[in-house]
């Protein structure tokens, strides 16, 4: 018998409620519907990876992200906008060897997707208040979690493909007789190009290298304000993580059907 | 609103049960007024803690509907006519019975965590700090400490065994708030909330943001900045070579392990009232085991009072150790 005159002592039982969770509404939906889309991502982003066609649409330099840039031998000449100083690779290296570890890290170790996929495929826990399947728990504590940490250096290189990816919407406004040009596909690869940025700009390393590491914001004026105006698009970091996942799909379908011969191009100049 | 169907968990750490009640609701009215008419109606020995019935105090965390929510804040309108509405005790914490939990882990922790401190050679009231030095920490000082982060979170929640290596998203606030003060001179935080508060136990599920009241944005604003200062000083190799280069690590921010550090071993010098404390003694019980609350039917004005019934207050002065180590 407890009372609440009771000397306070060690492993104190917790209240004796067996059932997992007493939670009422549909918290399996978002997990599920998240996980669904990763999944998605994942499956569509590897056969396209190793696909090695489709990639580019040379007449109106279209380059779809996923290879951008293209800096091998094999190369499509009209996809290399920065030359190709690389040896042709064996089939298991696909062309997109360069961009898509970097990409991928960023996104891997983003502080929004590791709750997506921790919640959804991980299942740790898969909603709050629910009681997780595992036995044991680490966090991210020891190897191979622990290298979560890296991800400020993933986003100093995805600053550099956000970069090439601009680069690359700027050869978009071109015709095909070379001159000032723009269709569907300048507009689908500039939103792209922005959904990126969003995503880029309201990361949490973004953040703390701009000013959030800062210990007395008032002697780093100018720091202070870019803090303000990340701080500001942060709380949308996650919005912008599945938007641009969609975009860039979305950007890489259309390039794939235009460069296959599916549908051709909605030229609105030239 | 008229009669609606409640399932209240009855019981204390031999076990319990949830036990089925139908209770008249009235419009306006939140779950804790709900709590309280069962207790003046069918149930006087219904346990709950509550205080201020206004969001403020953070006394009244329970689970309804298995979500971890203040019950004064959680209206009965926001359920529908027909649901039956599941109160329940915050899981992570040891029960003492019915709706009332033991959140003493949550105040060892408290008191594990080095407090502020002031920097060398500037007086008490000589402290000037800037608005936007401050305006970071000043969110998470609307902490209530209501412990529901600390109870959802799945870290200790779902794993007993890390409760002594993880202190919970109400530290980490606390942790973040004191690295970004402007005037704390300590160094060694970032080490302390990796080494002893077990920043790396959280995997960012975010549901302390969840189910925070005071809607403090603690994964965001606390664990992923503090995540952040500890890859810097930790596992940014730059910042690590740049250390080493211009000899930082011994010029400013070396840590000194040995200063301040507070642990829960360590004999708490609290007030010297000038006796024997007296231990704490038992309830009277009635003949159910249970403590005899009703005021109508107690044989005393209240429960028994911790310092001893023979203790009279104001307590004499000349038993009293208020003092100040600086002074």
């Amino acid at each position: 018998m407890t009372t609440t005159a009771m000397r306070p002592s060690k492993a104190r039982p917790r209240a004796a409620i067996a059932a997992k969770t007493l939670r009422t509404d549909k918290w399996r939906t978002p997990p599920l519907t998240i996980g669904a889309i990763l999944l998605l991502f994942i499956v569509y982003s590897t056969v396209r990876l190793f696909m090695g066609r489709y990639y580019v649409v040379g007449d109106y330099g279209y380059l779809t992200p996923l290879y951008s840039p293209c800096l091998f031998k094999d190369c499509v000449p009209a996809a290399s906008h920065f030359g190709q100083p690389l040896p042709a690779m064996p089939f298991f290296i696909p062309l997109g060897a360069i961009v898509f570890p970097v990409v991928a890290g960023f996104r891997l170790t983003c502080y929004y997707y590791r709750k997506a996929y921790y919640r959804s495929l991980w299942l740790s826990p898969q909603a709050c208040a629910v009681q997780e399947p595992h036995k044991k728990y680490t966090g991210e504590t020891r190897f191979p979690l622990i290298l979560q940490n890296s991800h400020r250096f993933f986003f100093y290189l995805a600053a550099v493909v956000l970069a090439i990816n601009v680069w690359d919407a700027l050869h978009t406004f071109r015709g095909a007789d070379g001159h000032f040009g723009m269709g569907l596909g300048t507009l689908i690869i500039w939103i792209n190009v922005l959904a990126l940025a969003g995503y880029t700009a309201s990361c949490h390393a973004c953040r703390h290298a701009f000013g959030g590491k800062l210990k007395h914001f008032s002697k780093h004026p100018l720091r202070y304000r870019m803090w303000v105006l990340i701080s500001k698009l942060n709380p949308k970091h996650g919005f912008y993580a599945m938007v641009s996942l969609w975009t860039v799909m979305a950007t890489d379908f259309y390039i794939m059907a235009v460069s296959a011969g599916w549908f051709s191009d909605l030229r609105f100049f030239n | 609103m008229g009669i609606r169907k409640f399932r209240v968990w009855r019981g204390d750490a031999a076990g319990g049960e949830l036990k089925h009640y139908e209770v008249e609701v009235n419009e306006g009215e939140v779950v804790l007024d709900i709590v309280h008419r069962l207790q003046a109606t069918q149930e006087p020995d219904l346990a709950c803690r509550w205080n201020c019935k206004a969001g403020k105090c953070g006394s009244c965390s329970v689970e309804i509907n298995g979500k971890p929510r203040l019950s004064c804040m959680t209206r009965m309108s926001t359920f529908e006519e027909d649901e039956t509405v599941t109160v329940t005790p915050i899981r992570t914490f040891p029960i003492i019975r019915d709706l009332v939990t033991d959140v003493a882990f949550n105040y060892t922790k408290a008191r594990e965590t080095p407090a502020f401190a002031p920097p060398e050679g500037v007086a008490p009231g000589d402290y000037r700090m800037q608005q936007i030095d401050v305006e970071r920490s000043q969110e998470f000082r609307k902490c209530i400490e209501c412990f529901l982060c600390q109870n959802v979170c799945h870290v200790i929640r779902d794993h007993e065994e890390n409760k002594p290596a993880f202190s919970g998203p109400r530290f980490f606030i606390r942790a973040a708030e004191l690295d970004m003060h402007p005037l704390d001179a300590r160094e060694d935080r970032k080490a302390y909330a990796q080494e002893d508060m077990g920043l790396g136990y959280c995997n960012i599920t975010k549901c302390c943001t969840e189910v925070c009241p005071e809607h403090i944005k603690i994964t965001d604003n606390a664990i992923i900045p503090m995540k952040e200062r500890v890859v810097d000083r930790k596992y940014d190799p730059l910042v690590w070579l740049g250390r080493k280069i211009f000899r930082r690590d011994q010029l400013e921010g070396a840590v000194d392990s040995s200063v301040g550090r507070v642990h829960a071993e360590e004999p708490h010098e609290g007030v010297h009232w000038g006796r024997p404390k007296p231990a704490p003694q038992a309830a009277a019980l009635g003949e159910d085991g249970h403590m005899d609350l009703t005021e109508l039917t107690f044989n005393r004005p209240a429960a028994a009072s911790p310092f001893g019934d023979d203790q009279e207050f104001p307590l004499p002065p000349e038993g009293l150790n208020y003092h100040h180590k600086d002074r």
